[in-house]
């Protein structure tokens, strides 16, 4: 049984590729599925970081390109959930160390161990997005209700469709319903109408997420956090079940004051 | 407290409103790979190709792009103020050219 290579990706930087295939990947093994995910973003790596293993980095993606280790080697086995493994990006080089054919190469020595094979796409429409979406059997792109990022994001949706990736799904990051109720931001049905992609799962803004990356603890396993709840629904989503996308509701006013209060 | 704001609010769409607006008119653009700019000089020899073979109002050429899904459009409205002609010819004597202010779609 071979494993799906699952690109994520988005064009504009910093609207949460990394701490949705973080997620992603924990929610998928805690639902028992073997997951490596791979940092493709070479020279400012961060999915060790956002998944507390950056102290564990023996080997990394380049070391393993240009044969100075074994594939087994560079990947770093989670503690907590010993199905989730990642293979670390360089810190010191840049997107030129590593050719799509080696991307594809790489993943295709892991298909055979792994259920799921997560890669991080770098910000850009470069080398490194070249390299991570390489490999993709599926694509998932990631944008914040936000001109800037959506529009990137459409120019992503032309590039997967021309290189013949199939058609690409969305993850709408870090809606926030109050200001959407309000008229302030974009909604998801905005979004949808203007990117005309599959939806496939809404993550609500949500301070946790920067609490759960300060500690190094992808907030999946977090019962409470309604991110952590989005993150697994897409996890069961991307197994195939049909989960219906969570309501958000906007905050009350008791909630508003009760936050004022204690903050 | 919202409907206090709402109704001491000035008029005028929402800027979530307002963004959709501009993403949707400037990713027509990034899409076809079309300037404004560029769909200006595109009219313009549209004009000059299409004068040859029926008599227009050029004035009142409009080109545009649209789309819907991720299909996009190029539709070009060109109002005809006379008869078809073959390009060379002149236009017959005779009563039947009256301007019918008909439009030819391309």
């Amino acid at each position: 049984m071979s494993a799906t290579a699952i690109t994520i990706t988005s064009g504009k930087g910093g609207v949460g590729k990394t701490t949705t295939t973080a997620n992603l990947g924990v929610a998928l093994a805690v639902l028992g599925k073997r997951v490596v995910t791979i940092d493709a973003d070479i020279g400012l790596r961060n999915l060790d970081m956002v998944m507390g293993l950056e102290n564990r980095i023996v080997y990394d993606l380049v070391d393993v390109v240009e044969g100075r280790c074994r594939l087994r080697q560079a990947l770093i086995r989670d503690k907590r959930l010993t199905e989730l493994h990642l293979l670390p990006a360089a810190q010191t080089r840049d997107k030129t160390a590593v050719s799509p054919e080696q991307m594809v190469e790489v993943c295709n020595q892991l298909r055979p161990a792994f259920d799921f094979i997560l890669i991080d796409s770098p910000a850009g429409i470069e080398q490194g997005f070249k390299n991570a979406i390489a490999p993709a059997d599926q694509v998932i792109i990631v944008t914040t209700p936000e001109v800037s990022a959506v529009r990137d994001a459409d120019r992503i949706v032309g590039l997967i469709e021309a290189g013949e990736k199939g058609t690409p799904r969305l993850i709408l990051n870090r809606l926030n319903p109050d200001m959407v109720r309000r008229g302030q931001m974009l909604s998801q049905m905005d979004v949808l109408e203007i990117l005309a992609i599959d939806l496939l799962g809404i993550i609500p803004e949500d301070r946790q997420v920067v609490i759960s990356t300060n500690q190094g603890l992808p907030l999946a396993l977090d019962g409470k956090s309604p991110a952590g709840q989005a993150f697994r629904n897409i996890a069961g989503r991307l197994m195939g079940q049909a989960i219906p996308i969570m309501a958000l509701e906007p905050e009350g006013m008791l909630t508003r004051l009760a936050r004022a209060i204690w903050k | 407290m919202n409907f206090l704001s709402r109704v001491f609010r000035g008029q005028g769409p929402s800027s979530s409103v307002i963004a959709k607006e501009r993403l949707q008119l400037v990713l027509v653009h990034d899409r076809v790979k079309i300037s404004p700019g560029m769909l200006d000089r595109m009219k313009d020899e549209l004009i000059t190709v299409i004068s040859r073979y029926v008599e227009i109002q050029a004035d009142a050429v409009e080109v545009t792009l649209t789309q819907s899904k991720r299909q996009s459009r190029l539709v070009a409205n060109i109002p005809v103020v006379g008869p078809v002609r073959r390009p060379g010819t002149k236009r017959s004597t005779g009563g039947a050219g009256a301007a019918d202010g008909s439009t030819f779609m391309a």
